[in-house]
């Protein structure tokens, strides 16, 4: 599949807004957009669909707070019932005040570790993992839009972004 | 401008009537002598097991040593062993026994109104004082989103004063002994009670009511002046920010007297309940739940107002704002609640661990009740982003956060006042639709006597755009 991409490239986030914004109304496509840092209102421009890490999160946390009453149910009230300082281990919710700070830990500790593992597979993040960097500038102070050529007409499309305040327009064939 | 809608009115008379019409045969019915809690158990009853009370009482303690370790005996029990002493010379020891438990269950009875009374009005107040908790963090910590809400915040202070007043004459009635709420008001008591009468240096009621009055007059000037102050920022030229400034020292001073006088009300109009009783996160568990209160009012009242048009200038995210503190206050009280009571249970010392005995056998369906409406509730409805702004869903959980927290006072007044004879009757829910009632009236009227939306006041702008 020969794909041919445009690269523009804005040195503002209140114009990049601006152009997401045109480039969506005159119906191309972006596949991608580099910014140095988080443009608030950047996702809503571009009709991205709302995370669904909170929910992820929750379960994890659900998850956590299960490990940690079935292990202490074993633990404590199952396998080994000891009369520690006179503690009732005689059943679970007798001795249940005991175990809160345990199951309150762990609830957040999972609910944490594994949303932030969740995060990094869904964004393909890990050490030694080679950046996917179209321009180093758009780590400091530039912001870069990609635009997929497909059946457009490049000069149309070209034209196009320069009136959209693109300070630099970029042809690239990925063969 | 808002005005008070006629039907609002009537709803709020016709609760005040019917609530004191209830209170009043609350006090008619409760018992003045012995012979008439006699014959209230023997009708009680009549129907049910035919023992002698005497007979009931010898296997009531017969059973007691079999339950082990779940025995302890609350402070009540101990009280009247001792006050009661010299009265055992007389007569054979099982009719005294009778007696004495007659005379328990009497205080019991005859405190059930008063108690009633006291917990509703104390539930009301704290509402407002939460409020203009809130409303002074607001001024002293700069907030942006709030200023469209301020006069809401303001109405629903203005019955800070009304109600501190009929807490204050409840407290006076209390120390005049017209009532036994506070037993350490009755001289016959700390005099038999050494735990009581070492503590009578803080504990007496010319100092208690003096305290009392500090605290509530030093609040309703500290609320008169901040609304004020308020109300002439909005006569203020444009850039004129001196009544903002004044009111942003006001606000931070405030919350230096309120953190100190807080604390201590809550010893004395809570703790002193049970005199041998103490625990140093009171103040703290006090003011969590009335601050969890006060801003669910906030929401409630906004939401209430925004849907008869009145606040076209108050979006979403202001309630989904008020909604996250709801959600957040809610899990600190959770967080205070189980600090206060895993302490105690985990060490398991006597002379503490008799508060939580009494609460979790008389009272355990409220005690642990309370944790489900407070918590589970608030948390599992509020956690979501879009529920927060879905006002009904709002409006659902904070009836219920409110429901839990009269609960809440509920279960910390009445094991020290009525013990077992505890009752979610005709006295308590007469004086909750009193003071509901009370509350409507004076909040609503006095939201009409100023425009609903603030001027002049430098977040005035960020606030009516505040999108989350």
């Amino acid at each position: 599949m020969a794909s041919k991409v445009i690269h523009a490239l804005y040195t503002d986030d209140d114009l990049l807004l601006q152009a997401v914004r045109q480039v969506r109304e005159a119906r191309y496509h972006i596949g991608e957009i580099y910014t140095p840092f988080p443009v608030h209102g950047l996702d809503k421009a571009m009709g991205l669909e709302p995370t669904r890490l909170a929910i992820t999160s929750f379960i994890y946390g659900v998850v956590g707070f299960t490990v940690s009453i079935v292990m202490m149910n074993y633990i404590m009230i199952q396998d080994w019932p000891m009369d520690i300082g006179g503690k009732p281990s005689f059943s679970f919710l007798e001795n249940m005040p005991a175990f809160v700070p345990i199951m309150f830990e762990l609830t957040v500790f999972f609910a944490a570790h594994l949303m932030v593992i969740t995060f990094y597979l869904r964004s393909r993040l890990w050490p030694f993992k080679v950046a996917e960097n179209p321009d180093v500038r758009t780590t400091d102070d530039h912001f870069l839009m990609e635009i997929e050529v497909a059946n457009h007409n490049t000069e149309d499309l070209t034209d196009f972004l320069y009136k959209t305040g693109a300070s630099e327009i970029v042809l690239i064939d990925n063969k | 401008m808002y005005t008070l809608s006629s039907k609002l009115k009537l709803f709020s008379i016709i609760l005040m009537a019917v609530g004191l019409i209830g209170l009043a045969i609350g006090f008619i019915v409760a018992p003045s002598t012995i012979e008439e809690v006699k014959e209230m158990v023997a009708s009680q009853d009549g129907h049910g097991e035919t023992h002698t009370p005497a007979e009931q009482l010898k296997s009531d303690l017969a059973e007691d040593p079999d339950s082990g370790m779940e025995f302890v005996p609350s402070e009540h029990e101990i009280q009247t062993e001792r006050t009661d002493e010299h009265r055992t010379e007389l007569g054979t020891d099982a009719e005294d026994h009778e007696n004495e438990h007659y005379e328990h269950l009497l205080h019991q009875l005859q405190n059930k109104p008063w108690a009633a009374l006291y917990v509703a009005a104390f539930f009301f107040f704290m509402i407002p004082l939460g409020v203009l908790v809130f409303y002074a963090i607001q001024y002293a910590a700069q907030a942006g989103w709030s200023p469209v809400l301020f006069r809401v915040m303001e109405g629903i202070t203005s019955y800070l004063l009304p109600g501190g007043i009929i807490v204050f004459v409840l407290l006076v009635l209390s120390g005049l002994h017209l009532n036994h709420l506070f037993i350490w008001m009755d001289p016959e008591v700390v005099e038999n009670d050494a735990i009581i009468r070492n503590k009578s240096g803080f504990l007496n009621v010319p100092f208690f009511l003096i305290r009392a009055a500090i605290y509530i007059a030093g609040w309703a000037i500290f609320r008169h002046f901040l609304v004020k102050n308020s109300h002439r920022l909005d006569e203020a030229e444009p850039n004129d920010l001196y009544y903002f400034k004044k009111n942003f020292k006001l606000a931070a001073g405030f919350l230096v007297f309120f953190i100190v006088t807080e604390s201590m009300m809550s010893w004395d109009w809570i703790m002193s309940l049970d005199p041998h009783w103490f625990s140093t996160l009171f103040g703290w568990y006090v003011f969590a739940s009335m601050f969890v209160s006060g801003i669910t009012m906030i929401a409630l009242v906004s939401i209430y107002l925004k849907s008869r048009g009145y606040l076209p200038f108050v979006n979403d995210s202001h309630i989904h704002d008020l909604a996250k503190f709801m959600f957040g206050i809610s899990i600190f009280w959770t967080y205070l609640w189980f600090s206060q009571f895993m302490l105690i249970w985990y060490s398991n010392i006597p002379e503490e661990v008799t508060y939580f005995v009494t609460r979790i056998e008389d009272y355990g369906i409220l005690f642990f009740g309370m944790v489900v409406l407070n918590f589970l509730f608030p948390v599992l409805l509020l956690m979501n982003s879009d529920f927060k702004r879905v006002n009904w869903f709002v409006v659902m959980t904070g009836l219920v956060i409110l429901f839990g927290h009269y609960i809440d006072i509920y279960v910390m007044v009445m094991p020290a006042t009525v013990g077992e004879s505890w009752f979610i009757g005709l006295p308590e829910i007469s004086a909750l639709l009193f003071f509901t009632g009370l509350f409507i009236f004076v909040v609503f009227s006095s939201l009409t006597k100023s425009p609903l939306l603030v001027k002049r006041n430098p977040f005035l702008k960020e606030s009516e755009h505040f999108h989350y």
